[in-house]
């Protein structure tokens, strides 16, 4: 009988369309060209050429965490692969699948430090879930199979293929079965949950007086959000979501009750304190939010539920893990449950909401990020897909934007990566094509991926970014101004581009917004433009993000607002 | 460093033998701020995969998370803290000693009460491989002192559990096992919670 041989850039290809690969991000250089010369044949995989491959890895990022899929990114070797670090970086902290395929120089050059080598396994390893150098074209398809296997099972991550140029043009028969399941020795994925684990926690649950939920990320991960309100509901437990579970549970629901931690609502933050019970669902306690691990929750048990046994105990003391897939856990967890209310306990939590407000936004005649958000939050009806950076405008929208659909919040939470609202948003918009997409972003982190608005003019992304723009690194401002005696230095951007020109010079529509009153009107024209957008708001230059748990404290020293003003 | 958050553990490693195995776990500890005080890989009773015995010290609290963290490597088979266990332990040393005919005699003396081998005479030195555990080993090698150590190199403690207890489990056992007894149990083990 004879074989079917296959060049290993071929085999890259079938492989990835049988793993359902519609869309991959990258951009060609000389290693990774083979590759790039066999993908006309391929057009099962649309290829979207980024300008840079950090945006590459980004975009991947978006279309992942939107899709619910594992995004694909493809780099060359050297400069290539490294420029994915950044991408790779936030994907991992986030726990987001992604698959990345750069190229390498031939066989016979590495280790030689020839042209454009680097060592881009060996550089990746703190940043990846695990990463391959494939040395052999009769490998490549078993080794993409396990790569995408892990990247979206168990804690997802992105996962980096490393292939010698040589090998992508070697020969090699190519076998796959769709059925065969892909087993690794020691990988766990935790699909049986322990039942001890579900009585104790059930049992916490049913004796709390007083609990609280704190949803993270893995809510949205592994698409629990039916279960964590039926949860919710069923008891009768107030719901804090981390920053990245932020759309994991609706916040026009009754017991919504904010996010908690550094720019949290004070009354997540103190809901969580006076809890007799925190459970922390698909959560790591980062530090963001426990902030002192001596003091946070003092008052409270703790259960923990997630994937990952690496977390539990990891910053804060647990009294009952589950390991397990929140929505499976929640399955089992949930009849286990006691249909329950906490009158009083409920009564205390709207109390401390009406005493902490929080999210008062200041009488001005100035323009306020603030106020820009809550109006988008206003005409969109907390419908569109948001993605932001990172700094003032990332906290403002996580704050004042009301979301009501699940999964409609992008941010670099974990690696706070600026830079990420141009591209993760590109990812987005190409993975769910029908959603309106709005990217929030900062003069800062929007120049540092810059170079993607033509990636979002050649593609006509009718995306709409909003960047709050006050000529500082208004985080960094807040940081000197609080923390370093007002010491401040290189905080000011003077030498920003006129943003309206430059939308335009990519072809992409541009407004300015310098007063409130035109607020209202310019975000429906922008959202009813089809097409991309780019308004520059110009809002007050210097202003500060309150709440504020300053890093490493408690509740204890939370800064409700500036008594200064 | 504060000396009562300071901790010292043993961590047997069942590891694929791929390349790149040793980068990535000494990168999970490295990153951590932990100092591995000795590490001895070699070949399992299983083919293609590697046993690891190492002994790690650091901060208590980063130091009682690292078999967690080892097991999240893909190539890492299972990683288990085996220091609160009950376990055996040995390490190897090659040592050489100067020694002129006049001392020869009292060196084996000595050798003989510590069960010690000679692997090697020469006209001027003397090589002893001893076995042990690691204060027998100090204990010989401080002996040595005075006749002057010429070299000495020394394996590092490698260990199991006492008994019919594996450290590495069979695969079937796998994945039930991961999901209790290592890193959950109620006892207060290191790397629990």
């Amino acid at each position: 009988m004879s074989e079917n041989l296959y060049k290993g850039s071929e085999i890259v290809c079938q492989a990835l369309i049988n793993e359902g690969v519609e869309v991959a991000f990258g951009i060609p250089g000389g290693a990774i060209l083979p590759l790039y010369g066999t993908l006309n044949k391929y057009p099962e995989i649309k290829h979207i050429l980024t300008r840079h491959e950090q945006g590459a890895s980004h975009a991947a990022d978006g279309y992942a965490r939107t899709t619910g899929k594992v995004g694909v990114a493809f780099a060359t070797s050297g400069p290539g692969s490294t420029n994915l670090i950044t991408g790779l970086a936030t994907a991992m902290m986030d726990s987001v699948p992604i698959v990345a395929i750069t190229g390498q120089v031939g066989r016979a050059a590495i280790g030689t430090d020839a042209f454009q080598e680097t060592d881009i396994t060996g550089a990746t390893l703190p940043v990846t879930k695990h990463n391959y150098l494939v040395m052999n074209a009769k490998d490549i398809g078993k080794t993409i199979h396990e790569a995408f296997y892990i990247a979206r099972t168990g804690r997802p991550g992105p996962v980096l293929i490393d292939i010698p140029k040589d090998v992508f043009d070697e020969m090699s028969i190519y076998d796959y079965k769709k059925d065969s399941k892909v087993e690794i020795l020691g990988y766990n994925t935790f699909e049986k949950i322990d039942e001890s684990q579900l009585q104790d926690a059930a049992k916490l649950i049913n004796n709390s007086k007083k609990p609280v939920i704190l949803a993270g990320h893995g809510v949205i991960i592994s698409k629990a959000q039916t279960k964590l309100l039926e949860l919710a509901e069923k008891a009768q437990i107030p719901v804090v979501t981390t920053l990245l579970g932020i759309s994991s549970f609706p916040e026009d629901h009754i017991l919504f009750t904010g996010f908690p931690g550094m720019h949290g609502m004070a009354y997540a933050s103190i809901t969580l304190d006076e809890a007799d019970l925190i459970i922390g669902i698909g959560s790591r306690f980062d530090d963001r939010i426990v902030g002192n691990a001596k003091r946070f929750g003092i008052n409270s048990k703790k259960i923990h539920i997630d994937i990952d046994p690496a977390e539990i105990g990891k910053t804060i003391k647990i009294d009952a893990p589950i390991i397990g897939d929140v929505d499976t856990v929640l399955r089992l967890l949930n009849p286990k449950i006691n249909t329950k209310t906490h009158p009083q306990w409920l009564k205390r939590v709207e109390h401390i909401k009406s005493e902490h407000p929080s999210l008062l936004i200041p009488e001005t005649d100035r323009l306020l990020g603030q106020q820009v958000i809550k109006t988008l939050s206003d005409i969109t009806k907390g419908q569109a897909i948001i993605c932001t950076g990172v700094g003032q405008h990332q906290m403002w929208t996580a704050q004042h934007y009301k979301f009501i659909n699940s999964n409609s919040w992008l941010s670099s939470g974990g690696l706070g990566t600026m830079g990420y609202e141009i591209p993760s948003a590109i990812g987005a918009q190409i993975g769910a094509p029908d959603k309106t997409i709005w990217s929030i972003c900062g003069d800062g982190g929007f120049q540092m991926t810059i170079g993607e608005l033509a990636t979002v003019a050649e593609n006509k992304l009718p995306i709409k970014y909003a960047i709050l723009n006050n000529n500082h690194l208004g985080m960094i401002t807040q940081w000197q101004d609080m923390f370093y005696d007002g010491e401040r230095n290189s905080e000011t951007y003077t030498g920003n581009p006129d943003f309206v020109k430059l939308a335009e010079a990519y072809g992409i529509k541009g407004m300015r917004v310098k007063d409130q009153n035109e607020l209202s009107k310019a975000i429906i024209e922008a959202n009813n433009h089809n097409g991309p957008v780019i308004i520059d708001f110009v809002i007050e230059k210097v202003d500060y993000v309150y709440p504020m748990i300053p890093a490493g404290q408690s509740v204890d020293q939370l800064i409700e607002e500036n008594k200064s003003k | 460093m504060n000396k009562d958050t300071f901790s010292r553990r043993i961590i047997v490693a069942l590891v694929k033998d791929n390349p790149g195995v040793l980068a990535a776990i000494v990168g999970v500890i490295r990153r951590r701020g932990i100092n591995i005080a000795s590490l001895a890989v070699g070949h399992s009773e299983k083919n293609q995969f590697s046993r690891m015995t190492f002994v790690v010290e650091g901060q208590e609290k980063s130091v009682a998370n690292i078999s967690s963290q080892l097991n999240k490597l893909i190539d890492v088979v299972e990683a288990s803290d085996i220091s609160d266990k009950n376990i055996v332990w040995r390490e190897l040393a090659l040592i050489k000693v100067s020694c002129n005919q006049s001392k020869r005699v009292e060196l084996l003396e000595l050798s003989k009460i510590f069960r010690v081998n000679v692997i090697d005479v020469g006209l001027n030195n003397i090589t002893f491989e001893i076995s042990g555990s690691d204060s027998k080993i100090d204990a010989f090698v401080e002996l040595l002192e005075e006749f002057g150590i010429e070299e000495l190199m020394r394996t590092g403690r490698i260990a199991t559990l006492r008994g019919a207890t594996k450290v590495g489990m069979k695969e079937g056992e796998f994945n039930s096992k991961h999901n209790s007894d290592i890193y959950l149990s109620k006892e207060g083990e290191t790397g629990s919670v």
